[in-house]
């Protein structure tokens, strides 16, 4: 370095003795004198001339006037000279395509001189000449000096066939030479290769379906030996060039990463970047639970944190590239978040960049240290950064369910600090939040409402008066609030008015008589005087809604919203995946596909990540329904559509019209299909007519499923009265109870999921119901009403959920149930329709229960009245029906039967047959009589028979169900 | 805005395309929202600011995003500094560099002493003795020329550990991390192989040796001479070095550390009347050690005026142009507390304008000490002539990004 400013020293001792003074000659006629001075003999006076065409070209000068006399200075043995004039050349020779066949010759002979560095300087300016009717000229001397023998020329030789090619595509293929290109992959020098690399991508991108770079495990071997020799950015070229290549299989695609991570230990940022998206891809290949891929995962993440001690502009970049890579794999990162804190004095891109980046890693583990730096960051001055920061702890909330208490808070803290652009980013982020936990954080409106006057950003007015509306009934000003805002209805933006006219109709319908004259005047002031067709048509349907149908326009304006997502802004899966594949370049910095900003053919083909080698994804989650299709071959039944039957269980406390209540879906039947089918079936057994609550209650079956096939083994195994122990928690009597299954699929209530069954203990008839909140926010008072049934069965007392439901979270509740209720005849006759009330609608399902919930523990007849009543009961009131293929001798039989209090009164037993008379007593009185006759004699024959005889023969088709279920279960 | 010189590599960018970068750029900063990368249309602008030049490069296409840092390295090393003269007095040799630095938009060779061997400035001069391309262009060793030769075989090696340190108001530390740098001076004739050693605690776990104290590295960047392969396979370090001055390593150490110059402060601010700033640094290392020229740069509100100090060691100086008290200490012993009280005077009618909360920043140095405990263990010099070679090693430590935010 001594001599280098050894040498500024020297120039810098008179500054008329450096070359500056090229730049201030801005005579006229300066062309002239120039053009006398290129055509001087001497040489120093050539040369100073052809520096000063130079400056001035630099300048942005146009003296493409002189191209003859500078092109007859190209013959010189003067290197520095040559080069100026190569240069002048480039720049002029396309606007004087004629002239600069006059520089063929020059170049054919230079590429043959003795020096390989003008052998070199000739083949690269070659390429740049960008004229169509020099370039066959130019293929000879490009031919020779790609066999060179001098690496140096064959570098930059191959360089030129991708030049060449950008010029005159065919004239390259047609001279052979993309072969010749193909060959240099194979060079001993390692430069040589990445250079001929380079090209070959180069070339290839715009030949998307060309198989030009021909990878291959040989190639790739090649590839990979080289990129150990060869400069930074001949590996980078090399890297880029291996990310195009799809593995054939998971250790193929092993063996390729181990040979490419110790490059993320390379000084140069960019030789890390291009090996991280090398990893990257095919870390996609490789299969999770594979001990390299955690090996990998650990690997990357020091070097992406060592990006970020670069220079900002670096920095920047880096950051860009790790949004991209904690989107796709947050776990690389997950630990590191303390690396992305902002610094006082980062510029403020990187600024922005970290924040975004640290709400992407925020988690419960590290949501308190998060919190306080976004807190720090929410008092400084920089405007823009400071609304970011207010946003972010909004997201955090959002995201971090754990934390958004906390949130909360510190935006409720940061409201007080009065600053304004904060107060009104706090607002806007707080009706967010409103948005994902809807009836938790009401509490806080009256300090919002507080500060209501220093909105003046239509984002922040239009979603503190969302919240007003929204909220309406609990603020008891409500009115006056929105009132003021409606007084400049006509300056405020359209944003803010339709939120305004909105708030104000949902006001009305939650307080309709004091409002009204409110709500005139809004929607008179968005039909009538206003010119935007959004706000006017808005208008028109809240007026026409509220003046024809009340209670629909309640439903309509009032309805639940969807709760918003947890993940805002994230980029769409399959553009991640091909942004992967662009890390380090300039689409991972614009989060934008090539395509979007290259103009022209020129690398715009999508790149895809590989996909998974192995079958993997869809054997990880065996399909439990396939399993338990094969049980199911009891036939669905349908119930009958009772819409005038609902309307009673529609006074709870909206009290739409009938009309509007949606049928029952018939795939809501599923306690029927249990009772038939023994709680399996139920799972496919249903209405498979394309309904789509099919693949929820799939989803549930496993809450039931283990109960009900744990029971059964207990069963096979003949062990008598025992099998209850297996069949369901918190049993006290020995009846049969049937697994729960799915009443109401989540799909159809609003994230709603009731699952439940019946059982009867000690005498007191119970539905056992376990409410599973699917959706994203709160769920609380809950209610639960009956509609009239055949027994009367209704609530002996109220739902007691005491405890609102998280999301995610299940509560399980015994209801006592009484048969006091009101009565009327369902079809089918066990049919029970029910009303469930929460925070956010009323849900209606109906079920069906098993008849032995209703037999009463008093149930067992004398002998003498139940041989005088079995007499009395007319023979066309018995029933006949067969229990297949039980296996039961009469004792067990009995003894099962018993604890559903089915009684034995009698037992006799004729030839090879025992016969059980037995009987049963409902909760309303009704008696029912049966004779069970079991095969003793014959093993064969496991068949039993029933005979029920009853007053109310209808029952005796249930009651027989009820034989079928206790007996095989 | 003047262009001072332009290379268009591949000609498919339009050179008035330029025109749009600045008021793009003024754009931007209107704005408040600044970034290095701007598109305009098809064409797209990486800028870095150098002092206050702009470094632009254009692309059409898809590009590698870290081209641009180089030239301006490059630059640096050939002309000590890089300003608007430097680049006029030198065109010519700028365009040679851009010309080898870049073909096609490829990049081809950034290492400057390289470079150097056949793109001089005095091409004026030299017309026949240049007629070769030196091997190292080309070659797997691209960064050191053949046939060096010294009297006296030296190397030099620099440990310095750069600490950075955020610290949060109310005195927890929120990060803090070492940044290594081991930089050489080989002044080694021939082709010799150099093997470093370090107490690298992968190493020694490898190699089963568990003597004395080890470093676990976070993230450990080299010189392109070492052999990565290598370094992953057994961790070793060998090399052929580039000739003179590199920096032959950089690590990153995470553990936390306790900050070596601790300050505590209280900066009180009576709104209208005056500002009152006690700071006290402790020094948190070994008594044996001294920490050099420290400088705790305390800010203060923009419009305060009538500084005092007080002192209990080295000067306070106020800095009305960066808003700042700067203390300096000459030589700050280790485990020594020192204290500092300013007084300054607030104008009656307050600053419309919000003030940002700019955090205290301490600089200081300690030599003959890392913070890591890192240790050169041996430095194996082997040529194939069989000199001696001594190699010396020199360690310190200095403040990094040292920042402790301030509740005022």
């Amino acid at each position: 370095m001594e001599w280098a400013s050894q040498l500024c020293e020297n120039r810098g001792l008179g500054s008329k003795m450096t070359d500056s003074k090229y730049f201030t000659t801005t005579k006229k006629g300066e062309i002239f004198e120039l053009k006398a001075e290129l055509n001087s003999d001497k040489k120093e006076k050539k040369k100073e001339a052809v520096k000063k065409v130079i400056a001035s070209m630099t300048v942005g000068k146009d003296v493409s006037a002189l191209f003859p006399d500078v092109v007859n200075c190209m013959q010189t043995d003067n290197l520095e000279l040559k080069k100026l004039v190569y240069l002048y050349l480039m720049n002029y020779a396309k606007s004087q395509p004629d002239m600069a066949i006059m520089a063929v010759n020059t170049f054919v002979k230079d590429c043959e001189d003795p020096n390989p560095l003008i052998r070199a300087l000739a083949v690269r300016t070659m390429g740049c000449i960008r004229v169509d009717k020099i370039t066959e000229y130019l293929c000879e001397p490009l031919r020779k000096c790609l066999k060179d023998e001098d690496p140096y020329v064959r570098k930059t030789a191959a360089v030129c066939v991708a030049k060449l090619h950008d010029i005159n595509a065919q004239l390259v293929e047609d001279q052979g030479f993309l072969d010749t290109l193909k060959d240099l992959i194979s060079d001993s020098n390692p430069m040589v290769v990445a250079n001929a690399v380079a090209a070959l991508s180069e070339i290839a991108e715009s030949h998307p379906n060309s198989n030009l770079l021909d990878l291959n495990p040989q190639t790739i071997n090649k590839l990979l030996t080289a990129l150990n020799e060869c400069t930074e950015w001949g590996q980078i070229f090399i890297l880029d060039c291996l990310a195009n290549y799809t593995p054939r299989d998971d250790r193929e695609s092993q063996s390729i990463c181990e040979r490419v991570t110790p490059r993320l230990s390379h000084a140069n940022s960019a030789v890390v970047l291009s090996a991280v998206k090398v990893l990257m891809k095919f870390m996609e290949m490789l299969p999770k639970d594979l001990d390299y891929y955690g090996t990998l995962l650990k690997k990357l993440a020091p070097p992406l944190v060592t990006l970020l001690s670069a220079e900002p502009e670096l920095q920047y970049v880096a950051l860009r590239n790790i949004n991209l890579i904690v989107q796709k794999r947050p776990e690389i990162l997950k630990h590191e978040m303390k690396v992305f804190f902002v610094k006082y004095n980062d510029p403020i891109y990187v600024k922005l960049e970290k924040l975004d980046i640290m709400i992407r890693l925020a988690s419960q583990a590290n949501i308190a240290q998060v919190l306080a730096e976004l807190k720090e960051y929410a008092t400084e001055v920089d405007v823009d950064f400071v609304r970011k920061a207010v946003r972010a702890i909004g997201r955090c909330a959002i995201k971090v369910e754990q934390s958004a208490e906390r949130c909360v808070s510190t935006l409720l803290d940061l409201i007080q600090t009065k600053v304004n652009y904060v107060v009104q980013e706090a607002i806007v982020v707080i009706k967010d939040i409103f948005r994902k936990y809807p009836n938790k954080y009401e509490s806080v409106i009256a300090t919002l409402c507080e500060n209501l006057d220093s909105l003046d950003e239509p984002e922040a007015r239009a979603a503190m008066i969302w919240i007003v509306g929204e909220y309406a009934e609990r603020i008891d000003n409500a009115d006056e609030l929105l009132e003021s805002f409606l007084e400049g209805f006509h300056d405020e933006s359209t944003q803010v008015q339709l939120q305004l006219l909105t708030a104000i109709v949902k006001l009305f319908l939650k307080k309709p008589t004091e409002t009204q004259e409110l709500v005139q005047q809004v929607l008179s002031l968005a039909t009538q005087d206003s010119d935007n067709p959004d706000l006017r048509d808005r208008g028109y349907i809240y007026w026409r809604l509220l003046s024809t149908d009340p209670v629909a326009a309640k439903e309509v304006v009032l309805a639940e919203k969807p709760l918003i997502s947890e993940e805002t802004d994230l980029i769409e899966p399959t553009l991640l995946d091909e942004l992967i594949c662009h890390i380090g370049t300039l689409a991972s910095v614009y989060h934008k596909p090539p395509s979007a900003f290259v103009e022209g053919g020129r690398g715009v083909q999508h790149k895809r990540l590989p996909a998974r080698a192995g079958s993997g994804e869809s054997a990880e989650s065996p399909d439990v329904g396939q399993a338990v299709s094969a049980v199911s071959d009891a036939p669905p039944a349908v119930i009958p559509s009772q819409g005038d039957l609902l309307g009673d269980l529609l006074n709870l406390d909206l009290a739409p019209p009938t009309s509007n209540v949606p049928p029952v879906p018939s795939s809501m039947q599923m306690g029927a299909m249990d009772l038939l089918g023994g709680g399996l079936d139920s799972l496919l057994g249903g209405d498979v007519g394309g309904s789509p609550a099919m693949g929820v209650s799939l989803g549930g079956a496993p809450v039931g499923m283990p109960a009900g096939l744990g029971a059964a083994p207990a069963v096979g195994g003949g062990l008598g009265d025992l099998f209850d122990l297996g069949g369901g928690v918190g049993v006290t009597a020995g009846s049969y109870i049937p697994p729960k299954t799915v009443w109401l699929p989540a799909m159809k209530a609003k994230g709603l999921e009731i699952s439940g069954t019946f059982a009867r203990r000690s005498g007191v008839i119970h539905m056992d119901l376990s409410f599973t909140n699917k959706a994203m926010s709160v769920m609380t008072d809950f209610a639960i009403q009956f509609n009239k049934n055949s027994f009367g069965l209704a609530p002996a007392g109220p739902l007691q959920v005491l405890t609102p439901l998280s999301p995610n979270q299940t509560v399980d509740v015994s209801l006592p149930l009484s048969t006091t209720g009101p009565v009327m005849k369902m079809e089918p006759l066990n049919n029970l329709q029910v009303a469930v009330k929460n925070n956010i609608d009323v849900f209606y399902f109906s079920c069906q229960y098993p008849i032995s919930l209703l037999f009463v523990e008093d149930g067992k007849m004398d002998r003498q009245v139940f041989l005088a009543t079995w007499k009395d009961i007319p023979s066309e009131n018995e029933a006949q029906f067969q229990i297949k293929d039980c296996h039961l001798n009469s004792d067990a039989a009995s003894n099962k039967l018993q604890g559903s209090n089915i009684f034995t009164v009698a037992k006799r037993t004729v030839d090879t047959q025992d016969m059980l008379y037995q009987s049963v007593k409902l909760t309303n009185g009704i008696w029912m009589l049966a004779e069970l006759r079991i095969q003793t004699g014959n093993p064969n024959s496991t068949d039993l028979e029933l005979s029920v005889k009853c007053r109310a023969p209808e029952v005796s088709q249930y009651v027989y169900q009820c034989y079928e279920l206790i007996l095989r279960n | 805005m003047t262009v001072l010189i332009c290379r268009n590599y591949k000609g498919d960018v339009d050179m008035s395309e330029i025109d749009h970068f600045l008021t793009l750029l003024m754009q931007q900063e209107e704005e408040g929202l600044m970034c290095p990368v701007i598109s305009h249309g098809s064409v797209h602008f990486m800028w870095i600011k150098h002092i206050l030049y702009y470094f632009d490069c254009l692309f059409t296409s898809v590009c590698l995003s870290f081209v641009c840092m180089f030239p301006v390295q490059v630059f640096t090393e050939y002309f000590k500094e890089l300003e608007e003269e430097s680049i006029q007095d030198n065109f010519v040799v700028v365009y040679e560099l851009l010309d080898e630095l870049m073909d096609f938009g490829f990049p081809q060779t950034t290492d400057s002493k390289i470079l150097q061997e056949y793109i001089t400035q005095e091409g004026n001069k030299l017309e026949v003795a240049k007629t070769k391309v030196p091997t190292t262009v080309t070659n797997a060793v691209s960064w050191r020329s053949e046939g060096l030769k010294y009297k006296k075989n030296e190397v030099f090696i620099d440990v310095i550990e750069s600490i950075n340190v955020l610290v949060n108001a109310n005195g927890s530390v929120m990060s803090s991390d070492i940044v290594g740098s081991i930089k050489l001076k080989t002044m080694l004739s021939g082709m010799p192989e150099l093997r470093l050693g370090l107490n690298d605690r992968v190493l020694f776990a490898l190699t089963g040796r568990d003597k004395g104290k080890t470093v676990a590295m976070e993230d450990v960047k080299f010189h392109q001479c070492v052999r990565l392969s290598r370094f992953e396979s057994d961790r070793t370090i060998s090399f052929i070095p580039p000739d003179g001055e590199s920096e032959l390593m950089s690590y990153r150490i995470n553990t936390h550390v306790k900050p070596l110059i601790w300050i505590e402060s209280v900066i009180e601010k009576f709104s209208h009347s005056r500002v009152e700033i006690m700071v006290k640094a402790k020094g948190q290392f070994k008594k044996q050690s001294v920490a050099n020229n420290v400088e705790v740069r305390v800010p203060v509100p923009s419009d305060a005026d009538t500084p005092k100090f007080k002192t209990s060691t080295g000067h306070a100086k106020y800095v009305p142009e960066k808003n700042l008290v700067v203390w300096t200490i000459k030589s700050f012993p280790g485990g020594k507390e020192f204290l500092m009280r300013a007084h300054f005077g607030l104008p009656s009618v307050e600053n419309d304008e919000m003030e940002g909360k700019p955090p205290i920043t301490v600089k200081f140095e300690i030599p003959y000490f890392t913070v890591s405990g890192i240790q050169v263990r041996y430095m194996k010099i082997i040529e194939k002539s069989g000199y001696q070679a001594l190699p010396w090693v020199r360690y310190i430590t200095q403040s990094g990004d040292y920042q402790l935010r301030t509740n005022a």
